[in-house]
């Protein structure tokens, strides 16, 4: 066969090609070109004022703002000292389960099952299962309405502020969705059992798992950076074994460990470490469909993504039944200048922001290390892995399995741009 | 009657994706605008790509690299009619930041071998390339809007869009003046509307992310804004934020730094 190339992926978020060299039947080049331009956030971040960092933290996602919102928000919160309100905490999380909702029905649905069901598009899949994408549509938009009942709208949401809310969320409103809630939990139970039964490629790989750990919860965000080598670490000391590397000939800074590994960040990863802490219906599902962890095949990410949306719904409802606020939405801020960090879990994996305010409350440095950063070294490790099952399929489907496994990590091309990765052949 | 089904392209150049996104957010009329027209060409949703010439082109995103300023004009090319979708294809949006500041300090932030980078040294709306039919503002665009505009179009009649400012959208939803009650610095009397101004709605001014209204007295603006600062600065940041390459927007910030200077 020749060369395997896709010079633009679809259905991923964001602007790439894809280029696999075969040589004698096996992988000598892998290339993920991503050609989105950089657009230097942490540039103009500095001498923002802390407070406007959100709005402009935002704009580096459509799909995954909240994430960012709230990276931004922890981090700047540390860096002051300031401690939330408990409600405040709960008011995120609930919008966070949204952001999961939305991003994880989009992606289970119209994303990534096309290539497990031999469409090119949920569009074509509606016509043959209209019922299956009406439901994905409706399942997506209770995420949707969610974020638009706590942040004025779904996309760039404008409520949260740091120390808290710029205003509470109204909570006859969010009441209002219950109904929705619990059809969308019956649905999302429905996903996880289907989600078993698609014929995913077969490709098994040994990773090395990172993503936050929270003793008492499914940890989205607040927790230790836990590592399935068992390493733990908190916030603080991520920079200290999580690098980013500026390899030659790569405009991109790749994510490794401080001995040269890679690791997978999303919802394998999340699942595969925190599994015990699911909620109840969401573990019982999990049991009931007979998942045998650790998930150790990429394709099936699809299947921790479907857990996970079980667990968003759960979690949501239980949520807007606990909501009750009081007082103030927001702490009043004492400006002093220090470093923070903050790290939350984003649909697509750990998101690390670190910044350095001055003592008007100016940033003076930022740092953002987003998921699909962590995860670009794997993909080419993984395409590297897989090469050798595909060569002898027709060029077509070896192709399309090579495009799947992109597709199935959910990259975030956009996100991942400020750290613009542009290959340049070297023969 | 014509019975083809006119052909829709979508595009991305410098963004978020946010905009497109709208379209797949359009979670109750997707479906029936999957019928209403033939959408040949939507990398984020299908794989399937037909080739120009389209009816309609849609553009989310600004102008940052020499591939941009090359692809966008074969875009226009392949379209009878061009959509600017969103702040970042009208504007230039936030990543035009770079357009005040020394782009060169900002990569090297970034990258430890900025020279390896591909960029232009600004970012530039649709406009500044080729010729635009139809902008559409907004940090994201309002998917309303986004369904009006394609209706529209079918049906062969002027979208209907507001002309006036965030001001005239807290009047009719009974939302009090953040700027008057409270005196919380709002660019909502300046800026377009189409948001539902949902940033008074939570209690916070707005931040200009629909670009210039037509026909405001920004100057004025600009004078109550300094009035209202609650710490120094706070006006031209306010200004050089989402839309801040928007001409209107850009002579604000720049006036105040004039009179800063005198």
């Amino acid at each position: 066969m020749k060369n395997i190339e896709v010079p633009a992926l679809a259905r991923v978020e964001g602007e790439g090609g894809l280029f696999i060299g075969l040589q004698d039947g096996k992988a000598v080049e892998i290339r993920l070109d991503i050609y989105e331009p950089p657009r230097f956030f942490e540039g103009f971040l500095t001498g923002r004022f802390l407070q406007e960092v959100p709005d402009i933290t935002a704009r580096i996602c459509g799909i995954c703002p909240v994430a960012y919102q709230m990276s931004s928000a922890f981090a700047l919160e540390n860096a002051l000292g300031i401690k939330i309100h408990p409600q405040v905490r709960a008011l995120r999380r609930l919008m966070y389960c949204g952001e999961y909702i939305e991003s994880h029905a989009l992606h289970i649905y119209m994303l990534q099952a096309p290539d497990l069901l031999g469409k090119e598009s949920a569009l074509e899949l509606a016509a043959v299962a209209p019922d299956v994408v009406k439901n994905a549509l409706r399942l997506k938009k209770i995420g949707n309405q969610l974020l638009k009942t706590i942040g004025g709208r779904s996309v760039h949401p404008v409520s949260v502020c740091i120390g808290g809310f710029y205003r509470w969320a109204d909570k006859a409103k969010l009441q209002a969705l219950l109904p929705d809630l619990e059809w969308g939990l019956q649905a999302a139970l429905d996903t996880l059992k289907w989600s078993v039964t698609l014929p995913y490629p077969d490709l098994e790989i040994d990773y090395e798992f990172v993503a936050l750990h929270h003793a008492d919860e499914y940890a989205v965000i607040e927790g230790e950076i836990l590592s399935s080598k068992g390493i733990s670490l908190s916030t603080a000391e991520y920079e200290s074994r999580y690098l980013e590397k500026h390899v030659r000939h790569s405009n991109a800074l790749h994510g490794y460990t401080v001995d040269g590994g890679t690791y997978l960040v999303g919802p394998l990863a999340r699942l595969n470490l925190n599994h015990e802490q699911l909620l109840p219906i969401a573990r019982k599902a999990m049991e009931e469909a007979n998942i045998q962890l650790p998930l150790k095949n990429p394709y099936k990410s699809l299947i921790a993504r479907a857990v996970e949306l079980v667990q968003a719904y759960e979690e949501a409802i239980e949520l807007v039944k606990n909501y009750s606020p009081e007082g103030t939405s927001a702490v009043e801020l004492k400006l002093k200048a220090g470093e923070g960090t903050g790290a939350t879990e984003a649909p697509r994996g750990l998101l690390y922001h670190r910044y350095q305010i001055d003592d008007g409350g100016l940033v003076q440095f930022a740092k953002i290390t987003p998921p699909t950063a962590q995860n670009l070294p794997r993909i080419e490790a993984d395409l590297f892995e897989l090469a050798p099952k595909i060569v002898s399929l027709p060029e077509a489907e070896a192709t399309l399995t090579a495009e799947h496994l992109v597709r199935a990590y959910d990259p975030c091309i956009s996100c991942a741009t400020h750290f613009l990765k542009l290959k340049v052949e070297e023969k | 009657m014509n019975p083809r089904k006119p052909s829709i392209a979508v595009y991305k150049f410098s963004s978020c994706d946010g905009c497109q996104l709208s379209l797949l957010n359009m979670e109750d009329e997707l479906l029936d605008l999957a019928e209403a027209v033939d959408i040949a060409y939507f990398l984020e949703a299908t794989r399937a790509a037909r080739p120009g010439p389209y009816d309609i082109a849609i553009v989310e995103g600004s102008i940052t690299t020499e591939h941009e300023v090359e692809r966008i004009k074969e875009v226009r090319r392949d379209a009878k009619i061009l959509i600017a979708l969103g702040t970042c294809a009208t504007s230039g949006g936030v990543q035009a930041l770079r357009n005040f500041a020394d782009h060169k300090v900002y990569a090297s932030k970034v990258y430890e071998h900025p020279e390896f980078l591909h960029y232009l040294p600004t970012s530039t709306p649709i406009a500044e390339h080729v010729a635009v039919d139809l902008e559409l503002w907004g940090c994201p665009v309002n998917k309303r809007q986004v369904l009006e505009i394609i209706t529209a179009l079918l049906n062969n009649r002027r979208p209907n869009l507001p002309q006036y400012s965030v001001c005239l959208e807290c009047k009719r939803s009974g939302t009090v003046c953040v700027l008057v009650d409270k005196g919380i610095p709002c660019m909502g009397p300046a800026t377009q509307a189409g948001c539902g101004a949902i940033c008074p709605s939570n209690g916070r001014g707005c931040y200009g992310c629909f670009g210039p209204a037509k026909s405001t007295n920004v100057d004025s603006l600009v004078h109550i804004l300094r009035n209202a600062e609650r710490m120094p600065g706070e006006t031209e940041r306010l200004f050089r934020g989402i839309s801040g390459n928007a001409p209107a927007f850009q002579m604000a910030a720049e006036s105040f730094i004039s009179k800063e200077k005198k």
